[in-house]
């Protein structure tokens, strides 16, 4: 006991640092997930938290029996399925890549470049986006018309939304998304590419029979990590994306609540809205964890 | 080593990708950047083109006489100062005392800090947590609702763990107190991982877009993405269009917009590679 009191005093500087950190995660993060109760009542601004009419799970009802919940649910998924399978693979085959450039400054130069979008916002983004495809002034279509081709509707027609997102994902977050696997693939050891060579192992072969299989574990925990983002689409990348005209297969939780929670000021609908995404995105996680640790891997957390 | 045919179509078919991949990057920049140098007759008049016959620094002298824009440079600035300093003295503080293995409920806020990582309480409950405490319309709503994060706390927190030990027990025995410590000895030698996240800090709070957007009314206080944002995207699907005063840049000016919100970003973009290059931000995750 006495030495739980001579740690304790003895901690009263580290406290004292901890405490505007500590008050932060409690204001900020903590707070809202007590705020989270409005999600069962008609929360009323005027009554406060303390005050307003509770109702139960009357929200959740209404979520599940709106037919823009289907509607939701069907986007993001949709949307993270195009993540899972487009995007996903993106950065290992850039990372194996790169991996067999042997000039050292080319390599270095192709880095730099491929990560460099990952550091531009989603609005600068999006912005050089519909500089590029819009119909009319955009460099695409502009191009497409002096090559005597049609214009196409990129940005407004529905049909170019999910390619397109999944293009820009791809294009922004590959090159910073490969440096795990590119740092896996650099403590390869090098006699297994020797003894490769010595069984006259192509350039191919070899990536395909060392390479490959080094990145195997941190695949599948990259692969696990990515699964329990299901519910999570990239929040700013769909609404800046999104428009009157593609509305239908653009909207997600996210925008959704962000629409009628924030701009027509439903509260307690949009909250149990998003309570309903985090908690199966929290499932999600933990399902993901355990199904890694079951696999022998190292959780995720 | 001798190379067979196949290993060089092999080789010269992974330099071709890269290349490609590189152009794929690179283009829409350099297709912005030079377009940005172009008359708003040019652009308008002439089909697709990648260099422009007149060259003009018009978009960028309109640009930076044009009020809003420059009240939202302005703003960017600011919030971008200010927020990273209290990001980093938030969150350095908070690692190095976590950092303690022998402090008294260390774990518990570990486990506090871990547990926001995985749920939150999202963003109506949060928006209603700034608006009670009279945060909206105030640069505190965006500084203090991103102070800190939590992936970034726990990577320093794992740094300031790699200390030695004895450092502690030395400068203790020559009666140097913990804040002392913390600052004349600890914080030189971290410069290296401090400079990271300063930058990754810096890189969050210029880009900060939703906060911004959901937090901040006025106009008069957006940061340049919103701005940037309401100038580019909103004007061009026609049916959202606000009809801001003035309202009638040319392509040129939209695109010397978006050089100038992404530039910042270019320019610290050597440092921030020149850390992470060392890979000092993998493999120190777990903690």
């Amino acid at each position: 006991m006495a030495d739980t009191k001579k740690l304790l005093r003895r901690g009263i500087p580290m406290y004292i640092m901890i405490l505007p950190g500590l008050l932060y995660f409690l204001l900020f993060r903590y707070l809202p997930m007590g705020a989270i109760v409005i999600a069962f009542q008609n929360y009323d601004p005027f009554n406060g938290f303390m005050h307003s009419e509770w109702v139960g799970l009357d929200h959740f009802a209404r979520l599940f029996g709106e037919a823009d919940f289907w509607r939701l649910l069907k986007n993001t998924l949709i949307l993270s399925a195009m993540n899972l399978f487009l995007f996903f693979p993106a950065p290992i085959v850039l990372a194996l890549m790169l991996n067999e450039a042997r000039v050292r400054a080319f390599r270095k130069t192709v880095q730099t470049i491929t990560y460099m979008p990952h550091f531009l916002s989603w609005v600068v983004v999006v912005g050089i986006s519909v500089l590029l495809f819009a119909t009319q002034e955009g460099a695409v279509n502009k191009l497409f018309v002096s090559l005597g081709w049609d214009r196409i509707e990129l940005l407004t027609n529905p049909d170019y939304f999910r390619p397109l997102y999944t293009f820009m994902n791809i294009w922004k977050e590959s090159g910073w998304s490969a440096i795990i696997f590119l740092a896996t693939l650099a403590s390869v050891d090098p006699t297994l590419y020797e003894a490769a060579v010595m069984d006259g192992a192509s350039r191919w072969k070899q990536m395909l029979h060392v390479s490959l299989p080094a990145l195997k574990h941190v695949i599948l925990i990259m692969f696990i990590l990515r699964l329990g983002q299901t519910m999570d689409t990239g929040f700013e990348q769909v609404l800046l994306m999104q428009n009157t005209l593609n509305i239908d297969v653009s909207d997600v939780f996210d925008t959704y609540v962000y629409r009628v929670g924030i701009l027509s000021a439903e509260y307690s609908y949009t909250t149990a809205v998003g309570l309903f995404k985090s908690v199966v995105g929290l499932l999600l996680i933990i399902g993901a964890n355990s199904f890694a640790k079951r696999k022998g891997e190292e959780g995720v957390y | 080593m001798k190379t067979t045919g196949t290993d060089r179509i092999f080789t010269g078919t992974v330099y071709t990708i890269l290349i490609v991949c590189s152009l794929v990057v690179l283009l829409p920049f350099l297709y912005v950047v030079l377009v940005s140098f172009a008359t708003k007759h040019e652009v308008l008049s002439r089909g697709f083109f990648l260099f422009p016959k007149e060259w003009t620094l018009n978009s960028y002298q309109f640009l930076f006489r044009e009020h809003n824009f420059l009240k939202a440079f302005q703003n960017s600035l600011w919030i971008t100062f200010v927020g990273t300093v209290i990001n980093m003295i938030l969150t350095s503080l908070m690692a190095y005392a976590l950092a303690k293995r022998w402090l008294v409920g260390r774990k518990t806020i570990n486990l506090l800090v871990l547990i926001t990582m995985l749920f939150n309480g999202g963003i109506i409950s949060t928006y209603l947590v700034v608006n009670g405490l009279h945060l909206l319309d105030t640069y505190w709503s965006i500084w203090l609702t991103g102070a800190i994060a939590p992936f970034h706390l726990i990577v320093m927190r794992s740094f300031f763990q790699s200390f030695p030990i004895e450092l502690e027990e030395s400068s203790r025995m020559d009666g140097c107190g913990e804040l002392r410590l913390f600052w004349n000895i600890v914080v030189p030698l971290s410069m290296p991982a401090i400079a990271t996240f300063t930058l990754f800090y810096m890189v969050q709070n210029w880009n900060t877009f939703f906060n911004a957007l959901i937090y901040i009314n006025d106009s008069d206080k957006w940061p340049l993405q919103v701005y940037l944002r309401q100038m580019l995207i909103e004007a061009a699907d026609s049916s959202m269009s606000l009809d801001i005063e003035g309202f009638e840049y040319g392509p040129p000016v939209k695109m010397a917009t978006v050089i100038v919100t992404a530039v910042p970003l270019l320019i610290v973009y050597p440092f921030l590679q020149k850390y992470f290059n060392k890979g000092m931000l993998l493999g120190s995750v777990k903690g």
